[in-house]
C-alpha cells in the first residue's frame, strides 16, 4: 500500500525557499500557489499533494493530522508551543531573528512596559525570564507603528535587515531568539507511516546541507 | 443567558442520544463481560475525592486537568476526577492489600479543565484495567493483549501499536548527572524530536562525548525492529540500566507478538508519555487518520507508595465515546410492538409476557399522535376473539 502524504506550505518566501528542498526529494508542484487560486496543489507525485495555507496555521493543520508535514518558522512553533509535533529539522531557510526594539534614544519608560506584539506568548515568556512585569498588547500586523503613536514603549518582531525599524524611527533593542524554518511532523504520521516519513526527511536533510 | 442560548452546553461536553447511546451501553456491557472473563474485577471510584489523593504520585499535568471545589464539610480542597488510574491504585493499596495478583477493572465519566487536542471532549467516557502485584514481562503483556481485544471489540481493526520504555531516558539522565532542570529541559525537546534544539543543549551542558552521542540519538532510534539493533550500537556504553530497560522492551514485544498475530509494532525509544508516574514499558494505540492515541498505557510500580503500599503495577484506558465515534459499528434501532390503548387485564397480562421474552412493548396513551410506525413498531397486539396475538404490519 502506498501512504498518501499532505505537506503543509505557507506562500511567499517560506513556499520559494522550501521548493529547492523538495525537489531533491522529487516533489515538484504542478500549480504556481501565486497564479493558481487553488488551495490544494498536485505534485508529480501522485501520493503527494501541498496545502497552502497561513503560516501560523501549518502547526494547527500538522498536529491535528490534517497534514502529515509541515514547513513552519520557528516563530510560530514558539507561538504555538510545538505540541503534538515533531520538530526533527532546521531547514535553514527563511531566516531572521526575533528581537524587542523601540524609539531610537528615548527615555527609559517609567512603570510597566507595554509591549505591542503579534507573538504573544513568546513575549511574555521573555519578559518573565528577565524578571519583568509587563504589559502585552495583541496586534495582528505594522507592530512599528505602536510606539510612534505612543501605543505601547517597545515592540517585539521578527527583524531580517532593520530597514522597516529604521524607517520608522526605531532600533533593535534585545535578541530574543534565532529564527528559521522547521520541518514539522505530525505524531501519529510518524509512527504509523514510520518509512515514508523517515525517508522523506533524510532526503531533505540531505538536500539542507 | 438568552432563551435562544439556553440550550447550549459547554464546550468539550456532549450529551449521548438514543440510538448511540444504547450502542455506547451495549459495548459498555460487552467490555465488563470481557474483562470478567479475563480475571479483572470491577471497581467504581468515587466521582470526587480529596485533591491530595486524587493526584498522588502522578505530576503535573494531572494538577492542571482537575477541577478543584471546596468541601463545605471540612474546608478541604476535593478534585473532580480527571483519571481513575490513580483511585484505583488507591483502592488497591489501601482497601484489598492482598499479597496475590489483583486484577482490577473500571468504566466511568472522568473531567477535564481542557480538551487534551483536536475537537476532545472534556468528559471522557474512561474505561481501563490494572494489573497489581507482577513486576514480570507476562504481566505488561497480558495488559498489551487486553488492550487490543478491547479495541477489537468495539470494531476497531487496523491500528499501530507504538512501544516505549520509561527507564531508557530515565537512566540515561542519570548516568549523565543531569539536574531536574536540565532532565525537564530535555524532555521536552525529546517530546518534540528537536534534533537542532537538542544538539545545542549538548554543547551548553558540555556533556562527554559518549553521553552527548548517546541522548542525540534518541530521537532516531523509532521505527521497526531494526530499532533494537541501533540501539545496542549506540548503547554500549550505557549503564546496565539502560540496557536491561531496552532488554525489557524487547522481550515484551517479542511475547506480545506471539501472543497476538497481524499486529503492527512501531517502537520509539524516546517516548515519553506519562513519563512523571511511568516506570517501565510504555505504550500507546494508533489509528489512521487520527493525530492522537486512541488507548495508552504502561507499567508504574510507585504509585502505591503513597497510600502505604508499593507495588507493582501496569495497565492500560481509553476513552469509550471516542472508541464508538472512530468504530464502524452501527447500533441498530429495537424494533417494538405497539400495544391499543385498553384496560383488561388479560392484555396486561399478555404484555408482561412479551416484556418478560425481552420484546420492547410500547403502550399507545389515549389520543395520542403517531401510528405503530412513528412508535418504532413493527407489530402491532391485536385482539383475536378473546385471545390476543402480535400482528405483524
Amino acid at each position: 500500500m502506498t501512504t498518501r502524504i499532505t505537506i503543509a506550505l505557507s506562500k511567499g518566501r517560506i513556499f520559494k525557499e522550501t521548493l529547492p528542498l523538495l525537489a531533491h526529494a522529487g516533489i515538484v508542484p504542478v500549480d504556481d500557489p501565486e497564479t493558481s487560486r487553488k488551495l490544494i496543489l498536485d505534485t508529480n507525485d501522485d501520493n503527494v499533494k501541498l496545502v497552502i495555507i497561513r503560516a501560523s496555521d501549518v502547526p494547527t493543520y500538522v498536529q491535528y493530522g490534517a497534514a502529515d508535514i509541515g514547513v513552519a518558522g520557528k516563530d510560530v512553533l514558539m507561538e504555538h508551543g510545538g505540541e503534538g509535533l515533531y520538530e526533527p529539522l532546521d531547514l535553514k531557510i527563511a531566516q531572521c531573528r526575533l528581537m524587542t526594539a523601540g524609539p531610537v534614544n528615548a527615555p527609559e519608560p517609567q512603570g510597566r512596559l507595554r509591549i505591542a506584539t503579534k507573538f504573544v506568548n513568546c513575549a511574555r515568556r521573555y519578559y518573565a525570564e528577565q524578571g519583568q512585569q509587563v504589559e502585552i498588547i495583541k496586534l495582528y500586523g505594522s507592530m512599528e507603528l505602536a510606539p510612534i503613536v505612543g501605543l505601547a514603549d517597545r515592540i517585539v518582531d521578527l527583524v531580517d535587515t532593520g530597514n522597516t525599524l529604521k524607517a520608522n524611527g526605531l532600533e533593535p533593542m534585545e535578541h530574543i531568539a534565532d529564527i528559521s524554518s522547521r520541518l514539522v511532523i505530525n505524531k501519529a504520521s510518524m509512527k504509523m507511516n514510520h518509512d515514508t516519513m523517515q525517508k522523506f526527511i533524510d532526503k531533505i536533510a540531505e538536500a539542507v546541507k | 443567558m438568552t432563551l435562544n442560548n439556553r440550550w447550549v452546553l459547554p464546550e468539550g461536553i456532549e450529551e449521548v442520544l438514543p440510538a448511540q447511546a444504547m450502542q455506547l451501553e451495549g459495548l459498555r456491557r460487552n467490555l465488563i463481560d470481557m474483562y470478567t472473563s479475563w480475571g479483572y474485577d470491577l471497581v467504581m471510584p468515587p466521582l470526587v475525592e480529596y485533591l491530595e489523593s486524587l493526584l498522588s504520585g502522578t505530576g503535573h499535568d494531572l494538577d492542571l486537568q482537575t477541577f478543584k471545589i471546596t468541601d463545605q464539610l471540612t474546608g478541604r480542597m476535593m478534585g473532580i476526577r480527571a483519571d481513575m488510574t490513580p483511585q484505583v491504585a488507591r483502592i488497591e493499596a489501601h482497601h484489598l492489600k492482598q499479597n496475590t495478583p489483583t486484577r482490577l477493572c473500571y468504566l466511568g465519566t472522568v473531567l477535564h479543565t481542557r480538551p487534551q487536542g483536536f475537537s476532545a471532549s472534556r468528559s471522557p467516557l474512561q474505561i481501563g484495567a490494572e494489573l497489581y502485584g507482577h513486576e514480570g514481562v507476562q504481566s505488561d503483556v497480558e495488559i498489551l493483549c487486553l488492550m487490543v481485544e478491547t479495541l477489537k471489540l468495539t470494531g476497531m481493526d487496523t491500528f499501530y501499536i507504538d512501544l516505549g520504555h520509561a527507564g531508557i531516558f530515565r537512566n540515561l539522565v542519570n548516568q549523565a548527572g543531569l539536574s531536574v532542570e536540565q532532565e525537564n529541559q530535555l524532555f521536552d525537546v525529546l517530546q518534540r524530536k528537536a534534533k537542532p534544539e537538542l544538539a545545542e543543549l549538548m554543547v551548553e551542558w558540555k556533556l562527554n562525548k559518549s553521553m552527548a552521542n548517546m541522548l542525540t540519538s534518541l530521537p532516531d532510534l523509532n521505527g521497526g525492529e531494526e530499532v533494537f539493533d541501533k540501539a545496542t550500537k549506540i548503547f554500549s556504553k550505557a549503564d546496565k540500566a539502560v540496557i536491561a530497560a531496552i532488554n525489557n522492551l524487547q522481550e515484551i514485544a517479542s511475547q506480545f507478538k506471539q501472543r497476538v498475530a497481524n499486529i503492527k509494532l512501531h517502537y520509539d525509544l524516546s517516548e515519553l508519555r506519562g513519563y512523571n508516574y511511568h516506570t517501565g514499558v510504555i505504550f500507546a494505540a494508533y489509528a489512521a487518520g487520527q493525530g492522537q492515541a486512541i488507548a495508552q498505557g504502561g507499567r508504574y510500580d510507585d504509585i502505591g507508595k503513597d497510600f502505604g503500599m508499593a507495588r507493582p503495577a501496569t495497565g492500560f484506558s481509553a476513552d469509550l465515546k471516542m472508541l464508538v465515534s472512530l468504530s464502524g459499528l452501527k447500533g441498530k434501532p429495537v424494533l417494538g410492538i405497539f400495544s391499543v390503548d385498553s384496560h383488561e387485564p388479560a392484555l396486561f397480562e399478555f404484555i408482561a409476557k412479551l416484556r418478560a421474552q425481552g420484546e420492547r412493548v410500547v403502550m399507545a396513551l389515549p389520543e395520542q399522535q403517531g401510528d405503530a410506525h412513528a412508535m418504532q413498531c413493527d407489530r402491532i397486539i391485536v385482539k383475536d376473539g378473546n385471545n390476543w396475538t402480535v400482528q405483524k404490519i
